[in-house]
């Protein structure tokens, strides 16, 4: 557990200075971790698993979108359960329950068997369709086409960093729009 | 239209070069653009009080301004601190005791000083309701500016992390009274102040635990 943590902070570090597929590795090695701590949430709160997906959406942007408040200099696991236990109780607060979550739950599922994800779609699809027409094409080319930049950028005849400027708008305007009740 | 979550990760990796400023610059700018308008209230309402040429080699003058900066800079620290998502206040909460210990060695020392007026004089002063009334409204855009800068961290304390942006933007509001205002007894400083900052504090928890979530 403990050098799986360490590798995440290891991961996060070459992240922040710029290497994209460290920054892939670490959200797709924390992902399982997230899925099977929502999962944990939701049953203890009486509630359907089936809704894990949505919270575990809802953590990851949250991470990305605050990743300028870890410190590079501290490990990255308390920094990302505070942030995933923050959103796992607020998503359980909106749906109607209140429950204290304990940090170590986080911890536990780093043993736990790796949980699949589930298929119906989520909240995060759901709200790509309210997005203004520009930021739902270059989030549609770069999510669902698997298109890079600058394939994007050729294909809507804009600069790449008015691409880059349309993602991450995108991305924060899908999250302003988890938050509303 | 779909997204499922490995095309989620997708997508959050290719914005991995977008880098947001610093927690500290955005609380830094907001306040910085806040500051003119708390200025011109100040100036336009209260004004430097005339004799503060003689006020200045008033030690008990100088010590608001020493208390008042030091609360505001133990309350920066404090927010800053806290917009971090797993940061607790242990390790940071003695910062406060600097300017309530500055008050303390102003309280005694002016004990220990031969005093024209009586103790209660000195602690009701000439100008209370000013104080209180001009603490809370000189504070009102530095709070707006401070919540506008902590909403760029991740706080996961909001109420915390309000009524410290609450206590920093009284005490830079405070500082700017000081200037205006007539009494230097650290008495009426403890009281005074105290009221107007402690209700500022309140008013920032209460906000911060709407507008500070993530």
């Amino acid at each position: 557990m403990r050098e799986r943590e360490d590798e995440w902070t290891g991961l996060m570090r070459l992240a922040i200075s710029g290497d994209s597929a460290a920054y892939h590795r670490l959200l797709k090695a924390i992902t399982p971790v997230l899925r099977a701590a929502a999962r944990r949430g939701l049953a203890r709160a009486g509630q359907s698993v089936d809704q894990s997906e949505d919270i575990v959406q809802d953590i990851l942007l949250a991470v990305h979108l605050k990743l300028h408040t870890w410190d590079a200099n501290a490990p990255v696991a308390p920094w990302l359960f505070a942030i995933a236990r923050n959103k796992l109780i607020d998503a359980l607060r909106r749906r109607g329950r209140r429950i204290f979550i304990n940090i170590d739950d986080f911890a536990e599922t780093l043993a736990d068997q790796p949980a699949a994800e589930t298929a119906s779609p989520t909240e995060v699809a759901a709200q790509l369709q309210t997005l203004p027409a520009r930021q739902r094409d270059v989030l549609q080319s770069i999510a669902v086409e698997s298109a890079s930049i600058k394939d994007t950028a050729t294909k809507f005849a804009m600069s790449e960093g008015a691409v880059r400027v349309a993602l991450h708008r995108g991305l924060a305007s899908l999250t302003a729009k988890l938050r509303e009740p | 239209m779909s997204m499922d979550t490995d095309q989620l990760i997708k997508t959050l990796a290719a914005d991995n070069a977008h880098r947001p400023r610093r927690v500290s610059s955005a609380l830094a700018l907001a306040l910085l653009a806040a500051a003119p308008v708390s200025i011109l209230m100040f100036t336009a309402e209260l004004g430097v009080r005339p004799d503060v040429m003689t006020a200045m080699h008033n030690p008990f003058f100088d010590l608001k301004f020493a208390v008042t900066l030091a609360l505001a800079a133990a309350a920066i620290a404090i927010s800053l601190h806290l917009a971090r998502p797993e940061a607790s206040l242990r390790g940071f909460v003695w910062l406060l005791a600097i300017p309530a210990g500055l008050l303390v060695a102003g309280i005694s020392g002016e004990m220990m000083m031969p005093q024209r007026l009586p103790m209660m004089t000195r602690l009701v002063g000439s100008n209370s309701r000013v104080c209180m009334t001009a603490v809370p409204l000189l504070s009102l855009p530095l709070l707006a500016a401070a919540l506008v800068g902590l909403r760029h961290g991740a706080p996961t304390r909001p109420a915390l992390a309000g009524a410290m942006a609450g206590l920093l933007s009284a005490a830079l509001a405070a500082t700017l009274y000081a200037a205006h205002c007539p009494d230097d007894s650290p008495l009426f400083v403890a009281t005074w102040y105290t009221i107007g900052t402690a209700f500022v504090t309140a008013i920032g928890a209460l906000a911060g635990s709407k507008v500070l979530r993530f």
